[in-house]
């Protein structure tokens, strides 16, 4: 019998929180050494009390929770400090804390000569904390802590060369559009607050099991699940608000590996995830949860097909994976997105990760068209950003086949539309990858003459590698690339036979019973096969264009885009979104506000009127430009004779 | 009347006096600089004595307020002068002895911030600073009408005097900009207080509020809706409601730091106390029937503050804009009329206190370096100010309602009330959170981010020690009140749910109908 209580769980947070409180107050004074040392045994002791908990916690374990303090009241209506552990939450915590801490260690080597190492490892560890505190809350607002506290920690770390001007521009807008999110996340709360009395999960989602299904018509339910979505799209980059994710990548590539790939970004997947009851009572909302899924999954792919810069490739791949998370959720296999969310932390944090290992190794390019030839210089990297290749583009046996399969499986039994859009983007995702590996390693010659000049890209510690050529990243940094290949390589067979599905049961056992997570299976599993069978078929036609694009044929991909003409520079420009958006909302907020509001009302209007009757009752009298005479002793007087007027006044009152 | 003293049973041998104790301290502190001689070093530390000395005091009243009742607590009841009935009743609840406490912990902080920042009649600037004080403790505890209106007409010299002698630019406009308004404001509110004693014969309080419940003040029906309007015009200059807030951002613009830190972080909370004292407090029902309106112009002020903010070259302007807004918010809490909406709302207040005083501190600071706000003037700040740049980016991330500090709590209650009564308040009004980061973390962004644009930025000095023993307060309050907002909200809540009591009775009998 386990203990229901579990004082572990507020532990798990709290360490890496007093790792950045140390490192925020004392770092800029330490050793780099010291530094680090602090940083990851905070991080890797979180990393340890998971794996602790995991240890004892199976299928059919009930959830921990523990109650740490009370929040906030107001009247009947509480929030208490409170964490809790299921399944759900177990499967995140380990991702964050074992991804998180190779990160880390990565960071050690990677951003060793920057001037604000501090900094950084302070940043990191509290992005722990607020991810951690995200994965752990018992109740919304608590999550909410973590989700907006996840922002700021990504504010922070995006414009960390905050003297490059994009860097800083890119760290606000990844805040404010997050706050949009937010902003439905927040009328979400009031609506649940409204009709449940609380925010708790327990509480909610019980009263929640006995309400109907909307399947008539939209309701509460309906819109609450909406509303969670626009939060989850801020978070986790979905249509219309992923706009802010590529731009992101102006941080350092250890940040987008942790913080833009493999966790941060998934917490809105995990939100809808955690909310299940709610959406699975809203068929309407999971319709959209779906189709925004779907449409950003091929959206984002289609862009990731012009980029030049390696991590914006990897940052709309990134949307685009993201996507499919949500398509899973919207056709209500809940387990089937968070074990990809979980594949994906593997693969793509690799893929940022050794993207790095190539940025650091080339003295700071990111164009690829400068690259080339690599993987005579460094072959680890190499290696492992091929294994990440192979696993996220599907192909058998490497961990993204199966979660992709499982996606794209239970993608056509809610529709077939779905799951041929999910072969799509699943052909072109295999392709812009392989496009990336040939263009990055592939070839016998390096194109980057130019690495000397590139070190001016925001002089930010990789100056010392100014000798021309490139060269292997140090086993700092390629520690945590072999370990997280081998979890590319092996992490999809925790799926083998639905152990991962039956393992989540418990948490989406939700009102409908059992029934719906189980797949349509065995009747069925010569279709899954063909299914299967063509998913590889795609993968591997997109691997042999890319092939032929950019091993073979190298000249022919500038003729395409010559020939392609406007539809080509449309994707190369993501079709003009950032534009539209700043023509549309940007630009008229700003210049509204000026000359109508400000101008017009503040000071044409309301200022004018006052300043014309001023005006006017000078007009009416010379005493009363006395009393404007701008003497405030003068004033002062005014008012005491006005007083004395008063008290008169009552005087004569009382004596009557 | 015969002289009384009326004090809660078990209280602590202070309680009879502590009150007065505390509002008078820095009055008493601000008269005996008077004797100091003309060496300024003394006259400022003698100042930051008394300054702190008043805070240790005002301590006293939450740890011995009882929680539990909702009346008054620390009370005295004296005469003053018998003919008219003028009583000095003080006495304070779970909302008051909180904007009392924000009072004492913001005035050492502007005594700190002022050290270096005024050169000439330094002895004067003190002076009126603690005179300042003790007038706005003494609207936070008066219960007699008169009283109120006497220390709410008080504040006005002190900060008009401390504007006009020592601000910058068009102060002179500015100051009596300020003053003219808020005193054509209150003249309203004035007429509305003596008709009040004309018919019932008290100024006090308590008496008037139960002789109106009761229904025994004559003539009350007909008149109750203007006796709204009046007090209710006053409180919204001093707010300030849309549209009658365009003497804020001249008046922050051209005042001292301190002035601009007390005003902001003090003197607008007499308008929304005043609201919730004695709007809501005497007059439920024209409360009740005129919030559609005011709710209105809250909602207008939120989201017009935001966006004039938005576009403000001018730091301080930036920053006087964005109270509008979150004033706003305040103004929405009070006149949702549910719990959230009015503990929300006390804890905008304090919580606006203490984020936008420090935002001003700041702005002060660089003021004294480089004397300018125009936001274009810098950039790149981080680089020679790291310090600086982490408490400016703790206060606007406090500002903004980051969770975890403290403008979360208030803004999220506010908010959450507001749904709970209409729910397009509580959408309309959450679009703030968006608003709030776009022109605090621009502004931010321009000030703090890219390389210095101008050399003379690069020289500029980081935090002295005095301006760090500044600073430190607001960022450890911002973040105590936001973890442990129950310390405010357990002695909030007793005094919000009395307030209410009436609308309760309102809708069951509503409902009756």
């Amino acid at each position: 019998m386990t203990p229901p209580l579990n004082p572990l769980l507020w532990v798990i947070p709290i360490l890496p929180l007093a790792g950045a409180a140390i490192n925020g107050f004392f770092g800029r004074k330490a050793t780099k050494k010291a530094i680090s040392a602090v940083a990851l045994v905070f991080c890797g002791a979180a990393f340890f009390v998971a794996v602790l908990i995991a240890a004892n916690f199976s299928s059919a374990s009930a959830p921990y929770s523990f109650p740490l303090a009370h929040w906030l009241r107001s009247g009947v209506f509480t929030v208490d400090f409170e964490f809790y552990l299921d399944q759900l939450s177990l499967v995140m915590l380990l991702v964050i804390t074992g991804v998180g801490f190779l990160i880390h260690i990565y960071s050690v080597g990677y951003m060793w000569d920057d001037d604000g190492f501090y900094r950084f490892m302070s940043y990191l560890n509290l992005f722990m904390f607020f991810m951690l505190t995200l994965v752990l809350a018992k109740n919304y607002l608590v999550m909410f802590i973590g989700w907006e506290g996840v922002g700021l920690a990504s504010y922070l770390l995006i414009g960390f060369w905050f003297t490059k001007d994009s860097a800083a521009a890119a760290g606000k807008k990844a805040f404010i559009v997050n706050r949009i999110g937010d902003f439905g996340f927040l009328i979400a709360l009031f609506l649940i607050i409204k009709h449940f009395g609380s925010l708790d999960f327990t509480h909610v989602f019980t009263a929640l099991r006995t309400l109907p299904k909307e399947t008539t018509g939209a309701g509460l339910l309906t819109a609450i699940a909406l509303l969670l979505m626009v939060g989850a799209a801020g978070k986790s980059a979905q249509i219309p608000l992923y706009v802010w994710l590529p731009d992101a990548m102006e941080g350092p590539t250890p940040v987008s590996a942790l913080i833009h790939a493999a966790t941060m970004v998934t917490a809105g997947v995990y939100m809808v995830a955690r909310s299940s009851v709610i959406f699975e009572h809203a068929p309407m909302a999971m319709m959209v949860v779906a189709i925004i899924g779907t449409l950003t999954a091929l959206f984002a792919a289609t862009i990731g097909i012009a980029q030049t810069d390696i991590k914006k490739v990897l940052a709309y791949s990134t949307v685009s994976q993201l996507g499919y998370m949500f398509m899973a959720c919207g056709v209500g296999a809940f387990s089937a997105g968070i074990f990809h969310l979980m594949t994906h932390a593997f693969f793509k944090g690799l893929l940022f990760l050794a993207a790095g290992s190539v940025i650091h190794g080339v003295g700071g390019e990111q164009d690829m068209r400068k690259m080339g030839g690599l993987r005579l210089y460094m072959p680890w990297t190499f290696a492992t950003m091929g294994i990440a290749t192979l696993a996220i583009a599907g192909i058998p046996p490497f961990a993204g086949f199966w979660s992709k399969d499982e996606i794209l499986w239970r993608a056509f039994g809610a529709s077939w539309v779905y799951w041929l859009v999910g072969v799509i983007t699943a052909f072109i995702t295999s392709f812009y990858m392989f496009r990336l590996l040939y263009m990055t390693f592939g070839g016998d010659d390096y194109r980057g003459a130019v690495a000397q000049e590139a070190h001016g890209h925001g002089g930010h510690g990789h100056d010392d590698h100014g000798h021309g050529e490139p060269h292997e990243s140090p086993w700092v940094m390629l520690g945590p690339l072999v370990i997280l290949a081998f979890l590319s390589v092996v992490g999809g067979f925790v799926g083998y036979g639905n152990r991962f599905e039956h393992f989540l049961a418990p948490v989406f056992r939700g009102a409908t019973g059992i029934a719906q997570e189980t797949s349509p299976e065995s009747a069925t599993s010569t279709l899954e096969y063909l299914l299967m069978g063509i998913s590889i078929s795609v993968a591997g036609l997109g691997w042999f264009l890319a092939y032929l694009l950019y091993s073979r044929l190298p000249q022919l991909p500038p003729r395409i885009a010559a020939g392609l003409g406007g539809l080509y520079r449309a994707v190369a420009n993501k079709y003009y979104i950032d534009e539209l958006y700043a023509v549309l909302f940007v630009k008229p907020l700003v210049e509204g506000s000026t000359t109508i509001l400000w101008h017009g009302v503040d000071q044409g209007m309301i200022d004018a009127a006052v300043n014309d009757s001023a005006d006017a009752a000078r007009h009416v009298s010379d005493n009363m430009r006395h009393m404007q005479s701008g003497n405030l002793r003068s004033y002062a007087g005014w008012v005491a004779a006005g007083g004395a007027v008063v008290i008169a006044y009552m005087v004569w009152m009382g004596v009557r | 009347m015969s002289a009384m003293i009326v004090a809660s049973p078990n209280m602590d041998v202070l309680g009879p006096i502590i009150l007065s104790l505390v509002t008078f301290i820095p009055a008493v502190g601000g008269l005996l600089i008077l004797l100091i001689p003309r060496r300024d070093r003394d006259i400022k530390l003698f100042a930051l004595v008394i300054s702190v000395l008043a805070f240790v005091a005002s301590l006293h009243l939450p740890v011995h307020l009882h929680r539990d009742l909702n009346s008054f607590k620390f009370e005295i009841d004296k005469v003053w002068i018998t003919t008219p009935n003028i009583h000095y009743h003080v006495g304070i609840d779970g909302i008051s002895v909180w904007l009392v406490v924000l009072t004492t912990f913001l005035t050492p902080l502007c005594v700190l911030i002022s050290w270096n920042s005024i050169h000439a009649r330094v002895k004067e600037f003190f002076i009126l600073l603690l005179l300042l004080e003790t007038a706005l403790i003494g609207v936070f505890t008066s219960l007699d009408l008169f009283l109120f209106y006497f220390f709410y007409e008080a504040t006005l010299i002190p900060m008009a005097l401390l504007v006009g002698m020592y601000g910058h630019g068009r102060k002179v406009y500015a100051a009596v900009k300020f003053f003219l308004f808020t005193m054509i404001g209150s003249m309203f509110m004035l007429a509305a207080i003596v008709w009040l004693y004309a018919k019932t014969g008290s100024f006090d309080f308590v008496v008037i509020q139960n002789a109106i419940r009761t229904g025994s003040v004559p003539g009350f029906e007909q008149a109750s809706l203007w006796l709204f309007l009046g007090f209710f015009i006053a409180f919204a200059v001093k707010v300030p409601i849309f549209p009658l807030h365009t003497w804020l951002p001249d008046a922050h613009v051209e005042a001292p730091t301190a002035g601009s830190v007390l005003l902001a972080g003090v003197l607008l909370k007499m308008g929304t106390y005043g609201l919730l004292r004695f709007n809501v407090g005497l007059f439920p029902e024209q409360a009740h029937r005129n919030a559609p309106w005011i709710i209105v112009l809250a909602l207008i002020g939120i989201i017009y503050g935001a966006l004039v903010s938005l576009v403000q070259p001018n730091m301080k302007k930036l920053i006087a804009y964005s109270s509008v807004s979150h004033l706003g918010f305040v103004v929405l809490g009070i006149f949702s009329f549910t719990a959230a909406g009015l503990n929300g709302a006390v804890f905008v207040m304090l919580a606006h206190g203490v984020a936008t005083g420090g935002l001003f501190m700041l702005a002060g600071i660089l003021y004294e370096r480089r004397h300018t706000y125009e936001i274009t003037e810098f950039g790149g700040l981080a680089t020679p100010m790291p310090k600086y740049a982490a408490f400016f980016l703790v206060t606007v991330l406090a500002s903004l309602g980051l969770p975890l500090l403290n403008g979360f709590i208030g803004e999220f209650l506010v908010l959450s009330g507001a749904f709970q009564a209409r729910p397009v308040y509580g959408i309309l009004a959450a679009t703030g959170v968006i608003w709030s980061a776009c022109y605090l973390l621009w502004m931010y962004q321009r000030v703090f981010f890219g390389q210095v644009k101008y050399e003379v930025n690069n020289t500029l000095p980081d935090l002295s020690l005095r301006e760090k023993a500044a600073l430190w307060p607001i960022a450890v309050a911002a973040l105590v009140m936001g973890v442990a907002p129950l310390v405010w909200l357990s002695a909030i809540d007793p005094a919000v749910q009395a307030a209410l009591s009436p609308f309760t009775q309102l809708a069951s009998k509503a409902v009756g109908q």
